[in-house]
């Protein structure tokens, strides 16, 4: 699971009502090479949660993004690539995703995060 | 013939190791999963500008149609119910994010951040309650709802559905409604009982002239030729469901009492004191069947 993806989940249990970010617990992390796509990241910068992203990419071990981030600095490529990577080439192997408000754990396995709820949570 | 797999079992148990490997290994559904994910893609009507968008594959299954979105050069995420599917998806080495998930449960994902979202076969099936706590109004309405709350303003959805009657086609697009989407069935091929194919398309907003649903493919005069065997599998067989048959006339299969019977009867009233006619050999004689 690419942080991109992670950037957009959020909790769906019934009664939490801010499930994002979901916090992400790290067994293996693996990088996969993507091709840098500038439109996407530009399309993509308006509708990411910064500091979310920030945050993910830190307990991933990747701490070069920059706290804060304005649309002006997409006209930097090394902001672009620091971007890219973190946004699309960490994937979280093994691990889980917590969710913020009731602790519940969803664990990822092979990189596909089980979001499947309990009968009683939805 | 195969019935439908809605009938058969619940999807993470249909959709089991051998079931999922049939699917993606025969090149027939690969074929037709490709043809349709296109047409969704095409039917989704996204901005021509080259720009990849973020989109979201409903019942991914084992990544056929994501393929078909990766092609075209965009990203995705797929969600699907079946581990099972999943795991051949990872095996195909699928571009996009997958996610373990039900549809019916709510998509669980930030409002307004999907730019179009697809789904081959899949919707259907949330019109079966497959375990008691399931309650196909409820799980449409989770569904729908957040569906719309993670597609951007001006966003569509496509999904791509074999309802299995009228009152499920009505179901599934009334919910949809409710939820908030306007845009309506588009049906390619309405006169091939095979070809036929009915998308849902859907607009994330009130209607306005660019949310007007589009044509079907073959709907005047193009004929839909039945020799192109893009049928789905899962689609062969006619459904029987809503057909009224008439049941079979029952034999009525009364006792009918003999002529010992009538004899003794007309005894027990002779020794009563009644009037009774004599035994002849017409008596307790059955009628001819032209009476």
């Amino acid at each position: 699971m690419r942080l991109l993806t992670h950037n957009m989940l959020s909790s769906n249990i019934k009664g939490v009502t801010n499930g994002f970010p979901l916090r992400i617990e790290v067994e293996k992390v693996v990088e996969k090479e993507v091709d840098l796509n500038m439109d996407f990241l530009r399309n993509m910068f308006a509708k990411i949660e910064w500091k979310a992203l920030v945050e993910a990419s830190r307990t991933m071990g990747y701490s070069e993004l920059p706290d804060d981030a304005e649309s002006s600095m997409l006209d930097s490529d090394e902001f672009l690539r620091k971007f890219h990577h973190a946004l699309l080439e960490l994937h979280l192997e093994e691990g889980a995703l917590v969710c913020p408000e009731t602790g519940r754990k969803f664990p990822v396995n092979k990189g596909i995060p089980n979001m499947l709820l309990h009968e009683d949570e939805v | 013939m195969a019935s439908r797999p809605e009938l058969q079992a619940p999807p993470e148990i249909f959709y089991n190791d051998d079931e999922a490997r049939k699917y993606t290994s025969s090149s027939r559904i690969i074929d037709i999963q490709a043809k349709l994910s296109e047409r969704a893609l095409e039917l989704l009507a996204l901005p021509d500008d080259g720009v990849p968008r973020l989109l979201l594959d409903i019942g991914c299954g084992s990544g056929l149609s994501g393929e078909t979105l990766t092609d075209n050069g965009h990203q995705w995420i797929g969600l699907d119910i079946s581990q099972s599917m999943l795991d051949i998806a990872l095996e195909r080495e699928a571009e996009g994010d997958l996610i373990l998930g039900d549809m019916g449960q709510g998509l669980g994902l930030r409002p307004g951040v999907i730019d179009g979202a697809i789904s081959i076969s899949a919707v259907q099936w949330l019109c079966n309650a497959d375990k008691s706590s399931h309650e196909p109004r409820i799980r449409l309405k989770a569904f729908f709802g957040s569906l719309y709350r993670c597609l951007a303003r001006g966003a569509r959805a496509v999904l791509q559905v074999y309802p299995e009657n009228l009152a499920q086609r009505e179901l599934i697009l009334g919910f949809a409604m409710r939820a908030g989407f306007s845009g309506g069935v588009v049906v390619d091929y309405p006169h091939s009982t095979k070809k036929r194919k009915e998308y849902l398309v859907l607009t994330c907003g009130p209607p306005s002239l660019s949310s007007a649903t589009p044509k079907g493919k073959g709907e005047d005069g193009e004929s839909g030729s039945d020799e192109d065997s893009s049928d789905d599998e899962e689609n062969q067989s006619v459904s029987v469901s809503d057909r009224h048959r008439p049941r079979k006339k029952q034999k009525l299969n009364k006792k009918v009492k003999g002529r010992e019977w009538v004899l003794r009867k007309k005894e027990q009233m002779r020794r009563k004191g009644n009037a009774v006619p004599l035994d002849t050999k017409y008596t307790a004689r059955k009628r001819k069947a032209r009476f």
